[in-house]
């Protein structure tokens, strides 16, 4: 077991990074609503990586907390996204401006 | 080099790879497969990092239920073709510059800063992330935490039947 810690830390932060882009960039909300998911992923990653290399499962217990909060998060999300697509016909969120002064 | 780190390189290669492909899908049903696709190798990263249960938590929530609701709504609502017609026209190039600057920073902090003082990974007890001792953990010290999550869940179980009822019953 000697992969260095510096590189699995650096594959969480490049992942974090795909989905800040994602989010940026991306209008589908759906799509937009997958890259937190990975940014989620991607914080996971890194508690798992310092469970293992300060040798404590507490990092272990934290990530099964996050899955079952993004689980919460994505079943109300998504209904979100259902109850606005069923008023506004459109899931582009450019188009979602209702609120706008 | 070693077994491991070969292994690693490879995953993290398809993880990056699965990423910039969900990015760029112009279809929303292939993105979520590209995610799919992604959780399962992070999860077989959390094998090598000794983290068992949890990989297996990652691929029956994850990869599991959470995409299969993703994939049900993208396909209720018929959603999976990007829009036409392209108005974000500044937002991507900066939103790539900031990225950038972002990953620099973090290459600086791993490779330069930080590169000594991060702990190296030593050899652990049999019994470290196995589901007996996590479960032990679990209902032990985080009990209250984990009672917690169950209401929250409920909560969430709730909102989104509301969310999502039909209102033409009550006219």
């Amino acid at each position: 077991m000697d992969i260095p810690t510096n590189y699995l830390l650096a594959l969480s932060g490049v992942l974090f990074i795909l989905g800040a882009l994602g989010v940026l960039t991306r209008r589908n909300a759906i799509v937009i609503f997958m890259s937190i998911e990975l940014m989620l992923n991607s914080a996971n990653l890194a508690f798992i990586t310092f469970a293992r290399s300060f040798e404590d499962m507490i990092g272990q217990i934290m990530v099964f907390f996050v899955i079952a909060v993004a689980a919460a998060e994505v079943a109300v999300g998504l209904a979100l996204i259902v109850a606005i697509f069923k008023t506004k016909q459109s899931i582009d969120v450019d188009q979602i401006s209702s609120m706008k002064g | 080099m070693t077994q491991d780190l070969i292994l690693f390189i490879v995953l993290a290669v398809i993880a990056v790879a699965t990423a910039v492909s969900m990015l760029v899908s112009r279809n929303a049903i292939y993105s979520a497969m590209f995610l799919v696709l992604n959780f399962v190798t992070v999860a077989i990263i959390y094998l090598l990092l000794n983290a068992a249960f949890i990989a297996m938590v990652q691929v029956t929530v994850y990869a599991g239920a959470i995409m299969v609701l993703f994939l049900f709504v993208i396909m209720l609502l018929g959603a999976e073709k990007a829009a036409s017609g392209d108005s974000l026209s500044w937002q991507p190039p900066l939103a790539i510059l900031l990225g950038g600057a972002l990953l620099m920073e973090f290459a600086y902090i791993l490779f330069v800063r930080q590169k000594d003082l991060l702990p190296a990974m030593e050899s652990v007890s049999k019994d470290f992330g196995s589901p007996a001792s996590i479960g032990t953990l679990l209902f032990d010290r985080y009990l209250i935490p984990f009672e917690i999550t169950s209401i929250l869940l409920l909560v969430a179980m709730i909102g989104a039947i509301i969310l999502t009822r039909n209102e033409r019953k009550e006219s």
